[in-house]
């Protein structure tokens, strides 16, 4: 199962954006430790993602911001 | 400057068959002259077995026209994503169905981030925006961003803006940006299987006019995106070709929703012969270890990388993913007693 993002109950896999509790989120999983979250784990929504050299924010337009 | 499209072969004039790594410590240890692609092809073609050997090779190389200085680079995405443009290993393109979205980042965010930058003791800092070149508003938000990180933060400011006309090149050498970069990306050869929305020579142009005025050139690519070895040798002479004064090379990792979100990692072994191969093409270049890493590597490659020809790193994070910790590869610049390049060294 996927992992929550900060700050957020997991209902969606922050990585591809699916259902967390479906199955087949290991490439999700391994490809947490390298990439920022690119859905809201509560509705799915992409979000607008911002990287800098140390750390990255994520905003989701119904759920705010989340950061590293 | 010229685009050749003839083997540089003749320029070493080298036996064809042989011991390579015997040859290239006489020409590229002892003469600092670069491998011709087909020698680059028989290192690329060498076996598992020579791989230690030819990595100490590689180091010596970059230790006896390099010197053991370390040059360190933080990179920041100005814009994010919605690019036009359709390079097929890229997330950034809003042509393909990746997860990122466009985002723009402020003035005070960029100067912070060169300050966090600096503290790491990097003396690059590298604005970069996915666009196929620089609109007005753009160039407005670079002009400001380079102009407030001078007056706060003591680093080389470099930018990444895609293809450049020659009025934005003067204006860019103006605003003090002392080197630009724009990746070839791959062998000419192979081009048009990575992107066909420009081309390989237009990349090629922008390159000339940065040289014309002045700035570094900072010219790489990523390897790992279906090529032959023969083009991965015909690309190392292509950057040979270009003479700049950095290489930064990535490997492919493969992004989600892009033409090659399916393509398989290169190997270590691989990424690791590469490297040692484009040092002995370019026994002076600044060769930096860029994106992909750390998924093709690991943690030990860039330990191994460090011995075996690469003398620059990214610090931090990527553009769109996510790098090592920052004090990981600073720590171990330290372990392999490698100083980190100083800024007066760079200006
Ligand atoms: S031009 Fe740059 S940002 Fe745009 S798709 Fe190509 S690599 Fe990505």
């Amino acid at each position: 199962m996927a992992e929550p993002a900060a700050g957020g109950a997991a209902e969606f896999c922050d990585q591809c954006g699916g259902p967390s509790v479906d199955v087949g989120h290991e490439r999700c999983a391994s490809r947490r430790t390298l990439e920022p979250p690119r859905f809201c784990p509560q509705c799915a929504r992409r979000m607008v993602v911002q990287v800098d050299p140390f750390g990255w924010t994520a905003r989701c337009s119904r759920h705010g911001e989340t950061h590293s | 400057m010229s685009i050749s499209t003839t083997s540089t072969s003749d320029r070493a004039g080298t036996p064809a068959a042989g011991d390579i790594l015997a040859t290239a410590r006489e020409q590229v240890l002892e003469r600092g002259e670069g491998l011709t692609q087909e020698q680059v092809l028989e290192v690329l073609q060498l076996p598992d077995e020579s791989l230690d050997d030819l990595l100490a090779l590689a180091h010596d190389v970059r230790m006896r026209w390099c010197g053991p200085e370390v040059e360190v680079e933080g990179i920041i995405s100005l814009k994010t994503g919605g690019c036009p443009e359709d390079c097929h290993f890229c997330s950034q393109s809003g042509l393909f169905a990746s997860p990122v979205r466009a985002a723009w980042l402020d003035v005070p965010m960029l100067v912070e981030a060169a300050k966090q930058t600096a503290k790491t003791g990097a003396t690059e800092f590298c604005i970069v925006a996915a666009v196929r070149g620089p609109d007005e508003r753009l160039m407005a938000q670079v002009a400001a961003g380079v102009a407030a990180i001078k007056d706060a933060v003591d680093i080389n400011v470099a930018c990444s803006l895609g293809m450049l006309d020659p009025d934005q090149v003067t204006r860019l050498a103006e605003m003090g940006v002392h080197r630009y970069n724009h990746n070839l990306e791959t062998a000419r050869s192979y081009f048009p299987n990575v992107v066909t929305t420009h081309t390989w020579e237009e990349r090629w142009e922008t390159l000339r006019l940065v040289r014309e005025a002045g700035m570094e050139v900072c010219c790489g690519g990523i390897v790992g995106m279906g090529e032959t070895l023969e083009q991965r040798a015909e690309f190392a002479a292509q950057l040979a070709e270009l003479t700049p004064d950095e290489v930064p090379l990535n490997f492919l990792n493969p992004r989600p929703g892009t033409p090659f979100g399916e393509l398989e990692q290169m190997s270590g072994p691989d990424a690791l012969r590469t490297v040692a191969a484009y040092r002995l093409a370019m026994p002076r270049t600044v060769l930096r270890f860029a994106g992909g890493r750390e998924i093709t590597l690991g943690d030990l490659g860039a330990r191994q990388g460090l011995l075996g020809g690469i003398n620059a790193v990214i610090v931090g994070n990527y553009l769109t993913t996510l790098g090592r910790p920052a004090e990981s590869d600073i720590d171990l610049l330290g372990e392999l007693q490698m100083p980190i390049k100083a800024l007066n060294e760079t200006l």
